[in-house]
């Protein structure tokens, strides 16, 4: 193994550089420089996505073919990245509260850990980096739930999410264990090539799929989901429930269709499709009866994970660029809606849709950017979201198979359940009327921008087709 | 040649619109006024400038080309089947150019006093231009297509203006009319277009008349309940032009619409908008000279409608309403002559295309001139109904005389210019056969009747008693008068065959001396006799009127058409077709949806105690839950 090998592993160098630089930065500035923490984090991150877009980082296969970078991975890292500076934008008010400020730094350095640790994951060729990877991202995830750790709620949410990592990773390794017995090797390439079905290694996908299936919150792993998404803080909630799952979708996507994309084949379709079915329709039938607004969003990300599945059935470059299309468009919604919420959150400290009754009449703005993240959600014409749902739906559709068109089906009716409950939200926005509605909000400057960029993006994701080319070109 | 200027005359009006639309309530009404008046201007310069060139042309071979300065690929189907939108000049839409642009400006001066100090005159001023770049856009279309498109917005905005004075009910119910009967036709329309381009793989004009026997030889041997797919697609896409052009029996929305300001029942109502289904046969019309049926249908539909709407004008009282069913009446005239072509040459049987059009010409100027007096008299005297006017020519001298000049040109008297169109029609006419031609003779004999009576009854007879004395209008309405008095005595004298003939070439108008001189005997002896009846306040109207009670009553009442409509509508479709689809709905299919909300309900409480909180229950869900699906797996993968 050469050194230089190092130097073809650009995107995640890069971002090291970035965690080491904040962490100076946060160990050694003054406290007062310390307020300029926030915009430096944003900064740096941008100028690592912008290295990554047009750095010229070569596709390439590294140390012995354990990690490998390509123009599709680069692409999806760079949606995560996007997506992680939306969430820092949104963070930017929370740390600056007194009981953060003295952490901060942490705050930054351990998200951008899970993020690097997601990196890893989705370059992995090989289970062994793949499970590193995970962990690495799973950990710090933990402590960022546990961050307002005087919160009662704050700690027990960390202590459930800890618990189920550790569980899931322990049932995912035995899965893992299972295949290195039954192949020899945790390469996906060996993994593919020699790859015969028994019991033991349709066990095996079983339990790797349970494995991921916490980490995207599918049914029936996804138990936790709830308690942690409304126990931890909104912003942490928030990059939880979208660069985490975007994260594991497309990392899951490359697993199952490299190392398992031949023989397993007919293992883990016929598994997901039944995952897809409950996780899509029990998201759906929770998100109903919610009332506190994170456990709604909670829900309703459970069953929007389960559309993004729906990419990996097609197992094709139109599944794969459609998953990551909708990782975007997702992205992009549930900030925005994970944005407003918080805002009003922070003001109220209100988080009931209840509490919503008249918000339209008080706080105009903040009402149609939730409008628009909820009709996004729900995929309605012309927001990105109906595009997202439509070139999903399409991909399943397009490989021809009779059991797929029940499958969106299915998926369109839970469409129509879902509409239901993210217009409840609207209706109390606009419709109902409220003695005491919430007072009229003075957000700051970092929450207006993080509310107009993805009202912005739900606007123009879907019309601006250019950016679906780009997506599919590099896929391909 | 170039004609790419054309392209203002569409997008100046659409301009226009949209300024006042979203402009408008800042403008103070006089600017808004003066600012439509002047974009209708510069628009009917650039017709004028337009039809000059056009006309002034070398023929090519004897015949007039017809010019297709822009036409661009819009929405592209197929390789052959492409919609495009484009600008077409030819004698026929050059000349709709100037007859609309001419009575448009007319109208956007008249109203400027007409509608002075009227709620929503901006709207009204938009709503004009909306229709003005409505109606241009569809006499200029390449295509069917194009055609329909502007033809559903020419719908909306005479939809638009007939329910102008929106808070009035009568005027609502008649814009709904309007609106429902005219796209009720439009259906037939767009199913004869969309078998005509399925069949002959193309939506534009030139591909479908280039050759008459190209249609017939594309759908050849396809029928359909014993009539040719041919036969079947022109009669529906005359539907669709009947329905515009208020024919018997899609004619009932047109009395009604006279709810809207008496200057848009000039410009809309008479003299363009319901002409449409004349042009739109005018265009086809070497098409349908390959399906004679359709053409024998036509012509006895327009007889029918000319002669019933001749009859009820006769005892209507609502001087609009008369008006209304002159104009349904003079339309037909129009329909009738095409339908009496029997060839593409002027001079062996194809003289009605140009009577057609020469006839729209005139009758759009004096129709127009009509209208607008009719708007002084009501201004005047704050009424519709003839009781209430009487011996206005002493206080409405300009009304009177460009009133009269009008009367005597639709009656066909010379030299007037309604003389020589209608003794083109009535040429035609006896040329296919005797018949047609003494029918149409004695409709024009009923005209010359009704519209004398209207006459006296307005201008002679009994004076009624009035709040305040009626009073001239002000200049911006007697000045259109003038101008168009003008017209209407000169257009007669225009050599019509020089510019429109049905197949471009050149064609010298001479008079049927045998037809003419029968045709103005008629209307001078209807003249006469309404002038016996109507002119000194008598009892003579009455006794008729007591000799014939039951067909006095009938025409009234119009033929009890509304009445038919009413009872299909109401007792048949209503009760007993819509009442079962809307139990069905209500019941069946809302109750299916109501079932799966309950049952979606119901699941979602019995299953939200796993969401207990509790760890070990997660825990014990995921395990259970892998488990199931691992031996779902192998079940299925190794054991089957």
């Amino acid at each position: 193994m050469s050194y230089a090998e190092f130097l073809g592993m650009g995107a995640e160098l890069s971002l090291m550089a970035v965690i080491i630089l904040l962490f100076i930065y946060d160990t050694f500035a003054s406290q007062k420089s310390g307020k300029y923490l926030p915009i430096t984090a944003v900064s740096l991150l941008a100028i690592q996505t912008l290295y990554l877009a047009f750095g010229g980082i070569q596709e390439a296969l590294l140390f012995g073919g354990m990690y490998s970078t390509t123009t599709m991975s680069n692409v999806a890292k760079i949606i995560l990245n996007i997506g992680t500076i939306l969430v820092f934008i949104q963070a930017a008010s929370w740390v600056k509260d007194d009981d953060m400020k003295i952490r901060r730094g942490e705050y930054y350095v351990l998200t951008l850990i899970t993020l690097l640790g997601m990196y890893f994951m989705m370059s992995a060729q090989n289970f062994l980096l793949f499970f590193i990877g995970l962990e690495t991202a799973s950990l710090p995830m933990t402590a960022l739930v546990a961050i307002e750790k005087y919160k009662e709620n704050s700690y027990e949410a960390a202590a459930k999410y800890l618990f189920f990592a550790v569980f899931s990773s322990a049932l995912m390794l035995l899965g893992l264990s299972y295949i290195y017995g039954a192949v020899g090797s945790l390469y996906y390439s060996t993994i593919a090539a020699s790859f015969t079905v028994t019991p033991l290694t349709i066990m095996a996908v079983v339990l790797f799929l349970a494995g991921m299936g916490f980490k995207l919150s599918l049914v029936p792993f996804h138990l936790w989901t709830a308690d942690v998404y409304q126990g931890a803080p909104t912003v942490v909630t928030s990059y939880l429930s979208v660069i985490s799952k975007g994260a594991a979708a497309y990392a899951l996507m490359i697993a199952l269709m490299t190392a398992f994309g031949q023989e397993a084949l007919g293992i883990w379709i016929n598994v997901l499709y039944i995952v897809i079915i409950l996780t899509i329709t029990i998201g759906n039938l929770f998100a109903i009866r919610q009332q506190n607004i994170k456990r709604f969003l909670a829900f309703s990300s459970i069953s929007q994970a389960g559309y993004i599945m729906l990419g990996v059935m097609a197992c094709n470059d139109f599944g794969a660029t459609s998953l990551l299309y909708y990782v975007l468009v997702y992205i992009f919604s549930n900030i925005a809606a994970f944005a407003v919420a918080g805002a009003i959150e922070r003001a109220s400290g209100k988080l009931n849709i209840n509490d919503y009754d008249g918000l339209y009449k008080t706080n105009p703005k903040l009402s149609v950017a939730m409008m628009l993240a909820m009709f996004s959600l729900a995929g309605i014409p012309p927001f990105a979201g109906f595009f997202s749902k439509f070139f999903i739906f399409y991909s399943a559709i397009e490989t021809g198979i009779g059991a797929m068109y029940v499958l969106v089906f299915i998926a369109l009716l839970n469409t129509i359940i879902s509409l239901y409950y993210y217009l409840l939200v609207v209706k109390a926005m606009f419709l109902k009327e409220s003695e005491n509605p919430i007072a009229p909000i003075k957000s700051d400057c970092y929450t207006k921008t993080v509310i107009f960029i993805t009202g912005l993006g739900i606007v123009l994701l879907g019309l601006v087709s250019w950016i679906y080319d780009y997506i599919f070109s590099a896929v391909v | 040649m170039d004609f790419s200027y054309s392209i203002v005359i569409l997008a100046l009006p659409l301009f226009m619109f949209l300024t006042l639309a979203l402009g408008g309530n800042k403008m103070s009404q006089k600017f808004a006024g003066i600012l439509g008046t002047l974009g209708l201007a510069t628009i009917a310069v650039l017709s004028y400038m337009v039809a000059f060139q056009y006309f002034g042309m070398e023929r090519v071979d004897g015949v007039r080309q017809a010019l297709i300065p822009y036409n661009f690929e819009w929405l592209s189907f197929t390789e052959k089947l492409t919609i495009n939108l484009g600008i077409l000049l030819d004698p026929i839409s050059v000349m709709m150019l100037v007859v609309i642009t001419t009575v448009s400006l007319m109208v956007h001066i008249y109203s400027m006093g007409y509608m002075h100090g009227e709620k929503g005159f901006q709207r009204y001023y938009a709503f004009l231009s909306l229709f003005s770049f409505s109606m241009l856009g569809l006499v200029v279309a390449t295509n069917i297509f194009q055609m329909y498109i502007f033809w559903e917005l020419v719908g909306v905005s005479s939809y638009l203006l007939i329910g102008f004075y929106y808070t009035k009910p009568s005027a609502v119910s008649a814009s709904k009319k309007a609106f429902i009967v005219t796209r009720f036709a439009d259906l037939g329309f767009l199913i004869g277009i969309l078998l005509l381009s399925f069949y002959t793989e193309t939506f534009s004009f030139d591909q479908l008349t280039a050759d008459g026997g190209f249609f017939l030889t594309t759908t050849s041997g396809a029928t359909f309940m014993g009539c040719s797919v041919a036969s079947w697609a022109m009669a529906l896409i005359f539907m669709g032009g009947a329905g515009k052009s208020a024919m018997f029996p899609l004619h009932i929305w047109l009395p009604d619409a006279m709810e809207g300001p008496t200057p848009v029942s000039a410009l809309i109502h008479a003299a363009t908008m319901v002409v449409a289904g004349v042009y739109l046969v005018a265009r086809l019309f070497p098409v349908y000279l390959s399906v004679p049926d359709v053409l024998e249908l036509i012509t006895w539909v327009g007889a029918i409608t000319a002669l019933y709407a001749a009859i009820v004008a006769c005892v209507q009282s609502d001087i609009k309403r008369v008006l209304a069913f002159s104009t349904i009446s003079q339309i037909a005239f129009m329909i009738v002559a095409l339908g009496v072509c029997t060839s593409m040459v002027p001079s062996e049987g194809g003289l009605g295309y140009m009577a057609s059009m020469f006839h729209l010409f005139t009758h759009a100027m004096f129709k127009a001139l009509l209208f607008l007096g009719a708007g002084a008299v009501i201004h005047a005297v704050h009424s519709n109904e003839m009781s209430h006017m009487g011996g206005l020519r002493k206080y409405l001298p300009i009304t009177h005389i460009t009133f009269l000049i009008a009367c005597l040109a639709i009656a066909g008297i010379p030299p007037f210019s309604g003389f020589f169109s209608k003794d083109e029609i009535l040429a035609a006419a006896f040329n296919k056969s005797m018949f047609w031609g003494v029918w149409m003779t004695i409709v024009a004999a009923i005209t010359a009747f009704y519209m004398f009576r209207l006459y006296f009854g307005i201008f002679w007879g009994k004076e009624a008693k009035h709040e305040h004395t009626p009073h001239e209008s002000p200049a911006t309405m007697t000045i259109p008068l003038i101008i168009l008095a003008v017209i209407t005595c000169v257009a007669g004298f225009i050599p019509f065959g020089e510019f429109v003939t049905s197949n471009g070439e050149s064609y010298h108008i001479h008079l049927d001396m045998t037809v003419a001189i029968t045709s103005v005997v008629c209307a001078v002896v209807a003249i006469l006799l309404a002038t016996w009846l109507f002119a000194k306040p008598n009892s003579k109207p009455e006794k008729m009127q007591a000799a014939l009670p039951r067909l006095h009553k009938w025409a009234y009442n119009r033929f009890y058409m509304d009445n038919v409509y009413q009872f299909i509508t109401h007792k048949i479709i209503f009760a007993k077709i819509s009442k079962p689809i809307a139990w069905f709905d209500r019941h069946i299919i809302d109750g299916t949806m109501d079932m799966f909300a309950t049952v979606t309900n119901s699941v979602s409480e019995k299953i939200k105690d796993f969401q207990s909180g509790k760890l070990q229950m997660y825990v014990w869900v995921y395990i259970v839950g892998a488990m199931i699906l691992a031996a779902a797996a192998i079940y299925t993968l190794c054991i089957k």
